[in-house]
């Protein structure tokens, strides 16, 4: 008896909440209507914005503050970065952005959430992989709105049929708006079919920068014309570094520090038809470092960004002083310590001159996530942060980075704003406006990084003789390659 | 062993029914294991197994597969992969850091346990070998990396006091750089060993002792004679556990070598090898790895097994 007492208690305590749920079904019915509404609002606030947008172009200098129309729009504004670059950036510079913490910010009433994920063994790219294709069909709150790429993977992501970076014509951004930036910086970020998914504040073509201190004492000089004569072509580049070595200084810090000089001033893409192919020029800098690293003019230990690579940013005291060091704009501020009083740095002592080759490192790419919920609002991000001359004078001046408009450097380049202390008052803006018009970004392709990274890494055996000859260090990378890209074949 | 062992023999009718019915509980009992195993371990298994005959993997944003081509993973695997050779890694790291490993604890063991020396703060001594266990093995990893860079404290260290002339890069050579990963895994584990070994000693009975101490037996003898021979099942236990331990390492080289395995991936292990597969998100190979390597610790295992517990095999089969 007692069980079926039980029995029944269970019984009609199921149908209580059968009933609880069906109520729930009501209630959730005008939930819905609501929701209809508020899209109805949404649209007729995008038609509001067609008109701010052409509003915005007639005054493009209006610093005006959080666009209205985004009160309608998500409450929640996510960005994907891999460091804090742009934070900073966005942080001093963007109107109308609170700083909370380090990684959450506010504009206006939209909370500004960053999400680091650094790019160290494909993490960054493995965390978007995971996000973007669902993006769409996320809660509105975690829907991505702006996710940042570089250059050595922009085409992964602005593919057309990948369809993860939203057309920037889709946002209202038209081809005026941005005719003041470098056309290789459109380059990177455009599909197939030539729209237009991203844009970037940086033009980062790359030059030498070099120790004056050492400069004075090998070749003579600190100007950057006659340092130029000196490394004008690497069979000179070559015979100074022996002079640097001679006395008791490295040319560079590690073997990869001119890797990109080379690999940029290639005659082909990493991957043609399927096939990896070292280019000649790629191979000349294994051969030429393996003689720098045996002659004592270059280590094959110091990895880019490690510890003993960074200490060439400092004067010569238990490790040797470092000649030059290969880099763009954003190395100057964001690489050589320059914010350490110790540093050399601090005190001015670099010099800045074009190097062997030109060639160009980097750059972060802003796009909008397909499936944003914040549209006017990244559409203001991006114009403001790539196109504001305004801004982009202030980052030029504030963070010494060298900026994507053609008007701004020229500024620059004729005025003392763009003298620049780490140089001890150089203004490097002439070389970069000049270099930045002569990179060529058609040699790209969507494997550049794994190659880059790969080939780099199984050569540095053959550096530090673990490995016996070339040919033994490039079956390594043969075989790296296979592991990352099985669908590519190699020699 | 067979089940009558376990079983008791049923003496009536009555009895038996009611035996029957308390094992009924036994397999309720069970029951949460084996959900928690299919779900967690078996299903995951035999997914494997299923993925391994597949080609599916992602290029860049789009997705290659699944396409069904048998054992060709496992063809690949064997021809292109360097896989006895990173399995030679393993085994030799693994080997490098287990004898000292072993060795320091069969010592420290037996001195703990040695009623004679009746050491002092036991206690703390116990904690302060387990204590670098409980730090992350990455988190360790990566501070051996520090220590022993060309701009660390080790190299700094040795110049000043005049050993080397100038930085000895541990990373670029590949004796030094196995001789850190067996290193680190031997002050990782030997703590744990060390208790493992305890508790085994503690169990022999001390009348043994007692009666070897009368019958006038060195300190030596007893070690070998009485405590090695008696410690034989913690023993075992502890050398296969440490194998399939060895086999899966992983994190100490991945941090140490950044992912690389270099110089030349001689400090490759199978299971960084495994992970190389992640970056294009290589189900297919990946699993037929895996298969592979279930087999070969299975394989292993049982070799060890056989060898060290002879005696007790023969016995069971008497």
């Amino acid at each position: 008896m007692r069980n079926l007492k039980k029995r029944l208690a269970l019984v009609s305590a199921l149908a209580l909440s059968g009933a609880m749920l069906a109520g729930c079904g009501e209630a959730a019915a005008p939930a819905t209507t609501t929701a209809a509404k508020a899209e109805e609002t949404t649209a007729a606030a995008k038609a509001d914005e067609t008109t701010a947008a052409a509003a915005d172009n007639g005054a493009a200098e209006t610093e005006a503050a959080a666009p209205a129309a985004s009160a309608d729009e998500g409450k929640v504004l996510n960005i994907q970065v891999w460091n804090d670059e742009f934070i900073n950036r966005v942080t001093s510079h963007y109107p109308g952005y609170e700083k909370v913490d380090d990684t959450h910010g506010k504009i206006g009433d939209v909370e500004v959430v960053w999400t680091i994920t650094p790019s160290n063994d494909n993490a960054y790219q493995n965390n978007l992989d995971s996000v973007l294709p669902s993006n769409a069909d996320a809660a509105a709150d975690s829907k991505v709105d702006i996710f940042l790429v570089e250059a050595d993977y922009a085409l992964k992501y602005v593919d057309a049929d990948a369809n993860v970076a939203m057309k920037l014509s889709d946002l209202g951004i038209t081809d005026a708006d941005l005719g003041d930036q470098y056309q290789y910086t459109k380059d990177v970020v455009t599909d197939a079919n030539g729209d237009l998914r991203g844009a970037s504040w940086q033009a980062c073509s790359a030059g030498l920068i070099y120790n004056r201190d050492i400069a004075k004492e090998v070749i003579g000089s600190d100007d950057p014309a006659e340092v130029q004569k000196a490394v004008a072509d690497w069979a000179t580049y070559n015979d100074t570094a022996k002079k640097v070595a001679d006395a008791g200084y490295l040319m560079t810090a590690g073997y990869a520090d001119t890797f990109r000089v080379y690999s940029n001033n290639v005659s082909a893409p990493w991957v043609q038809n399927g096939k990896v192919v070292v280019d000649a020029n790629i191979k000349q800098w294994a051969e030429d470092t393996k003689a720098q690293v045996d002659a004592g003019q270059t280590t094959a230990s110091a990895d880019l960004w490690g510890d003993e690579w960074a200490k060439g940013f400092y004067p010569a005291g238990d490790t040797k002083g470092v000649f030059c060091y290969f880099g763009p704009a954003w190395f100057f501020n964001f690489s050589m310590h320059g914010d350490d009083a110790a540093s050399i740095g601090a005190k001015g002592g670099w010099g800045f001159t074009v190097g062997p080759q030109g060639h160009f490192w980097g750059g972060t790419w802003i796009c909008a996530a397909n499936g944003t919920d914040n549209p006017t609002l990244v559409k203001d991000i991006i114009l403001k942060m790539t196109t504001d001359k305004g801004i982009l004078k202030d980052i030029a001046t504030q963070d010494s980075d060298c900026v994507n408009s053609k008007s701004v450097l020229a500024d620059l380049s004729s005025s003392a704003d763009g003298n620049l202390a780490i140089l001890g008052g150089q203004n490097p803006y002439a070389v970069l406006a000049e270099g930045a018009e002569k990179v060529d970004m058609s040699k790209l392709s969507i494997y550049d990084q794994g190659c880059n990274e790969e080939y780099q890494k199984a050569m540095k055996n053959y550096f530090s003789g673990a490995a016996a000859s070339y040919d033994e260090a490039l079956a390594q990378f043969n075989t790296a390659i296979k592991e990352k890209y099985p669908e590519l074949t190699t020699d | 062993m067979s089940k009558s062992n376990l079983v008791l023999v049923p003496t009536n009718k009555a009895k038996s029914g009611q035996i029957d019915k308390l094992n009924r509980w036994g397999y309720i009992f069970l029951i949460p294991f084996m959900l928690v195993f299919i779900v967690f371990q078996l299903i995951p298994l035999v997914n494997t197994l299923w993925n391994s005959l597949f080609e599916n993997y992602m290029s860049g944003l789009k997705k290659v597969g699944p396409n069904f081509i048998g054992l060709g993973n496992y063809i690949k695997l064997f021809q292109e992969g360097d896989l006895a050779k990173y399995f030679g890694n393993t085994i030799i790291m693994w080997i490098l850091g287990f004898i000292p490993q072993i060795t320091i604890s069969l010592l420290l063991s037996a001195w703990f346990t040695n009623p004679m020396l009746r050491l002092k703060c036991q206690r703390f001594f116990k904690t302060v070998i387990y204590l670098p266990n409980l730090i992350m093995a990455s988190a360790f990893a990566m501070l051996f990396f520090t220590m022993f860079d060309t701009t660390g404290p080790v190299n700094g260290l040795f110049i000043k006091m005049g050993i080397f002339k100038e930085p000895y890069a541990f990373l670029l050579h590949v004796g030094s750089t196995r001789g850190l990963v067996a290193f680190m895994n031997c002050l990782m584990w030997f703590g744990n060993t060390t208790i493992l070994l305890m508790a085994g000693m503690m169990g022999i009975p001390v009348d043994l002792f007692e009666a070897a101490d009368v019958d006038g037996a060195t300190p030596g003898q007893v070690f070998w004679k009485i405590t090695l021979p008696l410690l034989r099942p913690i023993f075992i236990y502890v050398l296969i556990t440490s194998l399939i331990g060895g086999l899966q390492m992983f994190d100490v080289p991945q941090i140490l070598t950044n992912g690389s395995g270099d110089p030349m991936r001689t400090s490759m292990t199978l299971i960084m090898f495994l992970n190389k597969h992640l970056f294009s998100k290589n189900y297919g190979m990946a699993g037929a790895l895996s298969v592979l390597l279930l087999i070969v610790t299975g394989v292993l295992s049982f070799i060890v097994f056989r060898m060290t517990a002879q005696d007790e095999v023969k016995k069971n089969r008497r």
